[in-house]
């Protein structure tokens, strides 16, 4: 498929380039010719949030963005969450607040969770509903889910969540 | 890390288990949870084969008729294609279940719509879509029911001879003798629509073929031994050349319990064809319209009180629909009918219950299996009781429940300790019941948001109904591997709820070595026994126990024959496999099931121990109806539960609330639309479940009676979550708004239609 134009966009710090139809959606680029497959399909139309990734520093359903749109971008995916061999502190406390069961929506919640704390260290219950409200998880009904979240920015004061820089 | 559970497990105030354990109890980690939090574990989709091309499926678009012809358009160059019809099918068309009557492919006659008709595979995915629009299939359509109704008027036979799925008749005492001298007689109808399961992962299989090798499909699936079973039946094969491997699987709730049968039945016999591994990953669309859903109910309660609300006599009528093809409504309706009566005493009970066929998509198992349908009934009923007896719905039931000693429907005695009275006093606590019942009752009169309480209780029964543990006869065990780990074999499967977890504490409690010794093995057919589906909450009850004393039992081994001390290390323990394996050639321990003493049960009259433990809760919701737009917040939840010895505390929390979770949205939002029994709303647009600003507060508690025949004490959990919110939800609402609604799940519309009926006139000041 040499046929159709470069598009370059960063992803998870590294720079990639594809030659794919320009309307092919991000989440398959991202699945298929880049071998991410942890971000994932539930529903194909933007409902569901389980394909969410960021990008440039904006929550997205890449089931809905034409990969042309990337052009450029920065993108993370979950797999971009954990540096250096470490979890990510969203991600070690849904692994020990039970944050996650299936699994299915978790690399999706947790670039949700992610978009919020970076521009609310400190979110209340509401804005935490809020900001996970395009989100959906069938397992859990949520309530450990928020719990991570709090679990998180608790750490967060002791710690300080170190982005990664290509996560801006 | 500490975690902000404001929602912590209250248990051990009335934990009477003597055995203290390191590991059982303790919230250790999800056993796959590093892999699923780092976007590594793998689902069937983000699984590929060499050479893998891609399935797909062209339906029936009409309820009912015979298949005329299909014609190929030219248009598509078809030697690029693998066409499969029922005529390719080696073996025989059915997915074997219960009964043989679903086939894997139409042939010649279509029962519902979107039923499998002609299986298609390319390696392009888009050119696919293609083909599939240029297959055209000429029908002559027949009448079709859509309806329990319909189906029980037989005016139209749809399947056997008189539509009816199966049917029970339970008797206790003499029903018929009571009304005449009754103090009291209630009667209700309450319905319940269907529910889909919405596991976020759509259903998908990949199957490979070869000469030497038979079928091997690796899926997101439930059960590996009944796809194996299925499998067998559809390429006539022997059990050694069927190979069936689960994925990591998404979420199931019960939707892929059977129908990863017909998936992978389907995408095997495209491989066969092609030649080629073969990938069928439904979109959401196809996943909603064609696969199972909650089997829809009507039940009627007839019920005789005396004067001081004691029940006499319950006479139960209980319907429902099962769709095109018996798959498991015979055993949905067991469950149904078994929990349909209430955790109360009664001495006079007669059910009559019914699954009739219709020209949908044959109903499958979800949650809850016939419970949540029961249970609804019943628990609103009793509110319908208290409010013809001016009663208050709490002291009703109080004066109802079950003890040790009373015979249920089934004149099962309850051996077990039962403390209803202790688990409804906590709930009243907890949330503050009558305080608040009393408050919203003064604030409501003025106000246009009217709030409520609602209670419900219930119980359900843990593992197969009836005979069924022994029927399935489960194996399972553990072994130890070259590289020094136990391996727990098992064919039960995670698919979010905790097996592997709950399974590996088990193991290491059992053997006395350290959680991080332990794993799981693949759930592959060709590694792991049958040790029985994963469903009716069986596995940390029934499984747990194998898994339980196949560790005692290779301790035991180990002691008698290579030199283990009475006390030992980790590496001593594996030094001693090392030394057992030597003389043995492996380590394996496997157990068979074996019921509990003392327990008898009847197929034929529905008499004996329906189930060999229940685990019993009471749920509280707190709702306000807005009355300018009729809608519903459940706006907090209380759930206290007795489900014997909690094995892990976070995972059995996380099963109530999910539970719940998905039980407000069968209450209130989730509704399918079908039209000529195809479902309209098959999009994540327009069948709507509670996102995280829906769901309230849940607090839980868990009171702990271990269960000698269980895991480490444990009864089943899965379930019983989602039988109690509707009812406690709809009388919640009664409380609010004094009206008393039927039927689930009910909508906006709904509260709207029947307040303008009724020319209710409310309060429109603002809240």
């Amino acid at each position: 498929m040499s046929t159709f134009p470069a598009i370059r966009f960063n992803v998870n710090g590294e720079d990639r380039e594809v030659r794919v139809a320009p309307m092919k959606r991000l989440l398959d680029v991202l699945r298929e010719d880049l071998g991410l497959t942890g971000s994932k399909e539930g529903c194909g139309e933007g409902e569901c949030g389980s394909c969410s990734v960021r990008m440039n520093g904006e929550l997205v359903n890449s089931c809905l963005v034409p990969v042309l749109q990337a052009e450029g971008a920065s993108v993370q995916t979950v797999e971009g969450l954990a540096a250096a061999g470490k979890m990510h502190p969203l991600q070690e406390a849904f692994l020990q607040c039970g944050g996650a069961q299936c699994g299915i929506c978790t690399p999706g919640m947790l670039m949700a969770a992610t978009q919020l704390l970076s521009v609310n260290a400190h979110p209340t219950m509401t804005e935490i509903r809020e900001g996970l409200a395009g989100n959906l998880c069938r397992c859990t009904g949520f309530t450990r889910i928020f719990e991570s979240v709090i679990a998180a920015t608790a750490k967060n004061r002791e710690e300080r969540i170190e982005e990664p820089a290509h996560a801006r | 890390m500490l975690c902000l559970n404001p929602h912590a497990i209250e248990a051990g105030q009335t934990m009477n288990t003597s055995e203290k354990t390191r590991i059982v109890g303790a919230p250790v980690l999800r056993k796959e949870g590093v892999q699923k939090l780092l976007g590594q574990a793998l689902y069937v989709d983000d699984i590929s084969r060499e050479g893998m091309i891609h399935g797909a499926t062209v339906r029936s678009t009409i309820p009912r008729g015979l298949i005329r012809s299909i014609h190929y358009d030219e248009r598509i160059d078809w030697d690029a294609f693998t066409v499969v019809t029922a005529a390719d099918i080696p073996g025989k068309n059915h997915i074997q279940l219960i009964f043989a009557d679903q086939p894997c492919l139409a042939d010649g006659v279509v029962n519902h719509c979107d039923e499998a008709i002609v299986l298609l595979a390319h390696a392009d995915k888009h050119k696919l879509r293609e083909a599939m629009a240029a297959v055209r299939i000429e029908y002559e359509a027949l009448p079709a029911v859509f309806t329990i109704e319909e189906s029980e008027r037989r005016e139209q036979i749809v399947w056997g001879t008189d539509n009816l799925l199966k049917s029970f008749l339970l008797e206790k005492g003499d029903v018929d003798t009571v009304w005449a001298n009754a103090a009291h007689v209630v009667e209700g109808e309450y319905r319940t629509g269907a529910q889909e399961h919405l596991y976020i992962e759509n259903n998908g299989m990949i199957a490979e073929w070869s000469e030497a090798e038979g079928v091997t499909v690796w899926g997101s699936l439930q059960c590996p031994y009944y796809v194996h079973k299925s499998l067998l039946a559809v390429f006539d094969l022997p059990e050694n050349k069927v190979r069936v491997i689960q994925t990591e699987t998404g979420g199931a709730f019960g939707g892929k319990e059977d129908f990863p049968s017909t998936l992978a039945a389907h995408a095997a016999l495209l491989a066969m064809k092609s030649g080629k591994p073969v990938k069928m990953v439904y979109d959401r669309m196809e996943d909603l319209a064609a696969t199972t859903k909650r089997h829809p109910s009507r039940i009627r309660h007839r019920t005789a009180l005396d004067k001081n609300g004691k029940l006499l006599a319950m006479d139960i009528d209980l319907a429902t629909d099962g769709g095109a093809y018996s798959t498991l409504s015979s055993t949905v309706l067991s469950r149904a009918t078994l929990h349909s009566p209430g955790p109360y005493v009664c001495p006079n009970v007669r059910i009559r219950s019914h699954a009739w066929a219709t020209n949908t998509v044959p109903y499958g198992a979800f949650r809850g299996f016939g419970a949540p349908q029961g249970i609804f009934a019943i628990e609103c009923h009793m509110d319908e009781i208290a409010v013809a007896l001016n009663m208050d719905p709490v002291e009703l039931r109080r004066g109802n429940f079950l003890h040790d000693g009373d015979t249920t429907a089934t004149e099962q005695v309850m051996r077990e300790p039962v403390i209803l009275d202790q688990l409804l006093e906590r709930a009243l606590k907890e949330s503050d019941f009558y305080a608040k019942r009393e408050h919203y009752a003064r604030e409501n009169a003025s106000s246009a948001v009217k709030r409520g309480m609602g209670l419900a209780a219930f119980y359900h029964g843990a593992g197969f109904t009836g005979s069924g543990e022994r029927y399935l006869n489960s194996i399972a065990g553990l072994d130890v591997t070259p590289q020094g780990k136990v391996r727990v074999l098992v064919a039960n499967t995670e698919f979010g709820q905790g097996t592997n977890t709950i399974l590996s504490q088990i193991a290491a409690e059992a053997i006395g070595i350290g959680y991080e010794d332990v794993e799981m093995a693949p759930a592959d057919t060709r590694v792991v026994p049958n040790s029985g589906p994963t469903v009716a909450s069986r596995t940390s009850m029934v499984v747990g126990k194998l898994i339980e004393r196949a560790g005692l039992q290779l301790v035991a081994w180990l002691r008698e024959e290579s030199g283990l001390e009475e006390r030992y290390s980790a590496s001593e323990f594996f030094a001693a496999c090392a030394r057992y394996g030597a003389a043995h050639g492996e380590v394996v321990s496997l157990c068979r099931y074996e019921a509990p003493p003392n327990i008898y049960w009847d197929d034929k009259t529905y008499r004996g121990e329906a189930y060999p433990a229940y685990a019993w809760s009471i749920h509280v919701a707190q709702v306000a109806v807005d009355t300018n737009t009729y809608s519903v917040q459940v706006e907090d939840f209380w759930a206290v539960q007795e489900v014997g010895r909690i094995l892990n505390p976070i995972l059995a929390g996380g099963q109530i609330e999910g539970g719940i979770a998905q039980a407000i949205g069968y209450a209130l939002y989730e509704k399918v639309i079908l039209q000529d029994g195809h479902m309209v709303n098959n999009q994540m647009t327009n069948y709507i479940m509670p996102t995280a600003e829906d769901v309230p507060p849940i607090h839980i508690f868990f009171e702990e009676i271990p269960f000698q025949h269980g895991g480490f004490g444990a009864k089943g959990i899965g379930e019983l979550p989602h039988d109690g919110p509707a009812p406690a939800i709809l009388n919640a609402i009664r409380d609010a708004t004094g009206v008393g609604y039927h039927a689930i799940p009910l909508m906006p519309e709904d509260i709207f239609a029947h307040f303008i009926a009724h020319e209710i006139n409310v309060e429109t000041v603002s809240a």
